[in-house]
């Protein structure tokens, strides 16, 4: 089937988020859809999907117009999609879900299981892996959970599928099968659409790739381009992938994790004696599949987790056991890893996000009074300083782009007097101009001789950025290696299997 | 590389199948606990209310006003009349609705602004003097549920805490024997202290065992009124010697608000008070360390705990002051509206009134002090209206009600004024954090 967009335009208010998109996917063609986050790629996908109805333009199956009033239609049509965040109920089995939406029944209304069953493992079987379909999703792994959406989406007959941002949860192997994958669902006659912006994976994939640029179609690329190409064509010039950064100068100052352990609530192990070290003038970074316990980790590292045992030490003081404010008064910077949840209140000024974490005394707070003016001198200087780009200072975060709402929170966190700075994902969601920006800020830092401890899940990240990296699975520490070990050593790593030779903590 | 299959990562969390590696990406974010999330839901609820602006304010109270007249017309034995005879003579209906409306808002009008049947200034302005009087405890109590709403907290327990408020301050107010000045200080001290109690324990039960508010302080309600009613009914207690009915004896002058404007009108210094309250919630929400932590609070609580606010004692903080403000609306009433001794129904439906203030005041201080006024004026005005034209003041309740309505409704407002719809931000709200992110950029 071949699926044709046209002009398609979506506003949101003054925002345009699609500006006369224009797309063709043929069968039997992976076209990849290139952009920044915020490029709006996902919105596009929802307009095609029936979740949003566009303003202007139309889509077309094979030459025909479609109207979708919402997801039920599109599925009806034959398209299909693979959701970056899955669309699954984690406490049903794979059949259930398989047939979610799509219930057929015997007599007396009672849900037909067996059908179910059997389409998954035919579908399984064609694509030459297997999926117990009596499994519940919960217990499957991330990669397993993928197959199963895309198990559903093939279940409904589809004909286009879309994939939107699908690697983002995976591990570089579980990648690898993805991509086997696309490419075997390519062979059977599907058009796929395939929504990234992740360089490597486009050019191992692709057959045809459009980059998209603040809603704007900029251009085909052939996949033969080099990823230089790509990126400047995703931000409209040259940019560095590369960080430039000199030989630490070890200063005196170390922070020091000693077989620390986070659980939660039911007691579960999320971190499992996990130790490090980090002197000043050195950036370790915490690689690893999201959600083996870096997010933990982290938060164990300035307070926010409840039960945890072990020690932390930043030049000899503990840490562990004190309220967040005294950590963050000990001189911790944080950047969380979620900006827009735990990093910044949306409705309040940039201004106001400035200080939201120092409040406890002078410069900006006097005998409980806010210093206003001193404020807004300061904001004004770090906009200015961070290069932020806002109306002003009394504009709401909320409303600036990504990368600017994080170039905010990174300004609150490294114009304090700083003895140590803890990064989750710094650049996660970020266009790649604010990226570089970031990772330039953040190795001044490490140049200035605090010690810096930075989360990344991106091994290109990992290795541009660290000085020494540490690789975690399952919550436990898989070894320690320097920054310059081959990626797919990194690759193993992160799926549990140590390096040979790697020096354990 | 492709050594490591589905199977083997398959047999590992099979394996220890309780351990975080197979969690499902959405899930390896910090699991919040269920409270939490419906906390989330009433916060986005409270937003939406509380985020419509001050067009959609104004429009909630005009449709209210215009849905008042068709209960008012429809009612008017006059347009029942007429209506009768309507194919005949539709200009006698419509004549008949004209001034059944008219003559209901003038005299509402008359009774609650200015009255222009008055022979001179000081008896036509006496309406709008009452109206303010009226305003004075909803403004208080107004400015305590608005408080709680900044911090993200529903306090409905307003009537507990008037009462109680009231108690105390009569107490003080009737028992005691002091010179002026310190005796009325002392009663306020102790009004305001026994509201902010009341309310703190809400909130202390909150933050140690995470019981929802909304339950805590509708309960209290009921603690407070019962315990009022039984200390009114108990010789000893705050019963006045020598009587049977429950009630308190009359106020110590010492202890009573004087008069602003002398004895001719009502209002008393409990407006002034009013007043100071309103300049300090202002400034506590907009020049404090404490009300931008408890902005920060009621918008981000994630972002708060996270920037080291302590989320837990600033929910006993707020609560503690938005008690203390709706003591204070307690102790006007007793000290100076009501001065000659007052009953368990002293908190006259002003605690929950005081809900829909702060909604249509829009949490804001000097919102809160414009509803509290529009709403003190609405009282004063129904019973004259009901005495004049014989339109049943429970329309006025129907108005009022229909306010809330309304606001619950932006959007409904703002289309049947035409105000422009903030698509992207209502829907920004409802959609997923990664679309939202989507729609930033």
């Amino acid at each position: 089937m071949k699926l044709e967009l046209r002009n398609i335009t979506k506003r949101f208010g003054a925002l345009v988020a699609n500006d006369h998109i224009s797309l063709t996917v043929n069968p039997g063609e992976i076209h990849c859809l290139l952009g920044e986050n915020g490029a709006g790629k996902s919105t596009l996908m929802n307009v095609l999907y029936g979740l949003y109805t566009a303003d202007e333009g139309e889509v077309l199956l094979d030459g025909e117009v479609q109207r979708f009033r919402g997801p039920g239609d599109a599925m009806a049509a034959g398209i299909g999609m693979v959701h970056q965040h899955f669309m699954l109920i984690p406490v049903f089995t794979v059949a259930e879900n398989v047939m979610l939406g799509n219930e057929q029944t015997r007599g007396g209304g009672r849900l037909d299981l067996d059908a179910a069953r059997a389409r998954v493992s035919e579908i399984a079987a064609r694509f030459g892996f297997h999926v117990d379909p009596d499994t519940v999703i919960e217990d499957l792994p991330v990669g397993v959970q993928q197959r199963v959406e895309i198990i559903k989406a093939l279940s409904r007959d589809a004909k286009v599928l879309i994939f939107d941002e699908p690697t983002a949860v995976l591990t570089p192997q579980e990648t690898d099968e993805l991509m086997a994958i696309m490419r075997q669902l390519r062979e059977s006659g599907a058009a796929i659409v395939f929504i990234t912006h992740k360089l490597r994976e486009v050019r191992e994939v692709a057959d045809r790739i459009t980059v998209i640029r603040r809603g704007k179609v900029v251009g085909e690329a052939s996949p033969t381009s080099t990823d230089a190409e790509l990126a400047a064509m995703m931000v409209g010039r040259a940019v560095e992938l590369t960080v430039r950064k000199d030989a630490p100068k070890i200063s005196p100052s170390v922070f020091e994790v000693t077989d620390l352990e986070v659980r939660d609530a039911r007691g579960t192990v999320l971190v499992d004696e996990v130790s490090f070290t980090v002197r000043g003038g050195e950036i370790l970074v915490i690689a690893g599949v999201q959600g083996n316990g870096q997010t933990e980790l982290t938060e164990a590292l300035v307070g926010l987790q409840h039960d945890v045992s072990g020690s932390i030490r930043l030049n000899g003081q503990e840490l562990r056991g004190l309220s967040v404010r005294d950590i963050l008064e000990a001189g911790v910077g944080f950047v969380p890893e979620d900006r827009s949840t735990d990093g910044l209140v949306g409705e309040f000024t940039v201004a106001e996000n400035l200080m939201l974490d120092r409040l406890s005394g002078p410069p900006f707070v006097k005998n409980g009074v806010l210093q206003l003016e001193t404020l807004d001198t300061f904001a004004t200087g770090a906009v200015d300083d961070f290069d932020i780009r806002t109306q002003g200072i009394s504009e709401k975060v909320g409303r600036l782009s990504g990368g600017n709402q994080q170039k905010v929170v990174l300004a609150r966190e490294l114009s304090k007097d700083l003895k140590l700075l803890v990064a989750a994902q710094p650049t996660r969601g970020v266009d790649v101009g604010s990226i570089e920006f970031i990772h330039k800020r953040i190795v001044a830092t490490r140049d200035a001789g605090v010690p810096v401890v930075v989360i990344a899940t991106e091994l290109d990240e990992a290795a541009a950025l660290g000085d020494r990296i540490l690789v975690m699975y399952r919550g436990r520490v898989v070894g320690i290696v320097p920054a310059d070990t081959p990626r797919d050593v990194l690759g193993l790593m992160m799926a549990g299997i140590p390096a040979d030779g790697t020096v354990a903590a | 590389m492709s050594g490591v299959d589905e199977n083997q990562l398959g047999g590992m969390s099979a394996a220890t199948p309780q351990h975080v590696g197979e969690e499902p990406p959405v899930a390896a974010a910090p699991p919040a606990p269920p409270s939490d999330r419906d906390d989330d839901r009433w916060r986005v609820a409270l937003r939406r209310a509380t985020s419509g602006g001050w067009a959609v304010s104004l429009g909630a109270v005009i449709l209210a006003v215009l849905a008042g007249s068709v209960m008012i017309a429809v009612t008017d034995e006059g347009v029942q009349e007429a209506s009768s005879y309507f194919f005949s003579r539709p200009s006698d209906t419509l004549s008949a609705l004209g001034s059944a409306v008219g003559s209901a808002y003038a005299a509402l009008f008359r009774g609650a602004v200015w009255d222009f049947r008055a022979d001179d200034f000081a008896t036509a302005i006496r309406p709008l003097l009452n109206s303010l009087n009226f305003a004075t405890p909803l403004i208080g109590a107004g400015l305590g549920v608005a408080l709680a709403f900044r911090a993200g907290l529903f306090n409905i327990g307003g009537r507990g805490q008037m009462l109680v408020a009231a108690a105390a301050a009569g107490w003080v107010g009737f028992g005691m024997d002091l010179p002026f000045p310190i005796h009325l200080l002392l009663a306020m001290i102790a009004g305001i202290a026994a509201g902010a109690v009341w309310s703190g324990l809400a909130g202390l039960l909150k933050a140690t065992t995470g019981a929802h508010e909304v339950i805590t302080t509708i309960m209290l309600n009921y603690v407070g009124f019962y315990l009022v009613s039984y200390m009114l009914a108990t010789p000893g207690l705050l019963q006045a010697p020598g009587s049977a009915n429950p009630k308190s004896p009359a106020m110590d002058d010492s202890a009573i608000m004087p008069d602003l404007l002398g004895p001719r009108y009502n209002l008393h210094w409990g407006f002034v008070f009013a007043l100071l309250a309103v300049a300090f919630v202002w400034w506590l929400l907009n020049r404090s360390r404490l009300g931008f932590t408890y902005r920060a609070v009621g918008e981000n609580p994630a972002a708060a705990r996270v920037a080291g606010i302590d989320v837990r004692r600033t929910t006993v903080s707020v609560m503690l002051v938005a008690g203390g403000l709706i003591g204070l609306a307690g102790t006007t009433q007793v000290l100076g509206t009501v001065t000659t001794g007052f009953s368990s129904d002293i908190d006259a439906g002003i605690g929950f009134d005081a809900i829909t203030v702060a909604l249509l005041g829009r949490s804001n201080p000097i919102g809160v002090l414009f509803a509290a006024i529009l709403f003190g004026a609405f009282k004063a005005g129904g019973s004259v209206m009901q005495a004049s034209e014989n339109v049943p003041i429970e329309i006025v309740l129907v108005v009022q009600s229909l306010i809330v309505l309304f606001i619950a409704a932006p959007p409904l407002v703002r289309a049947v004024f035409r105000l422009p719809q903030p698509e992207a931000r209502t829907a920004r709200k409802v959609r997923t954090r990664r679309e939202r992110k989507e729609v930033a950029a």
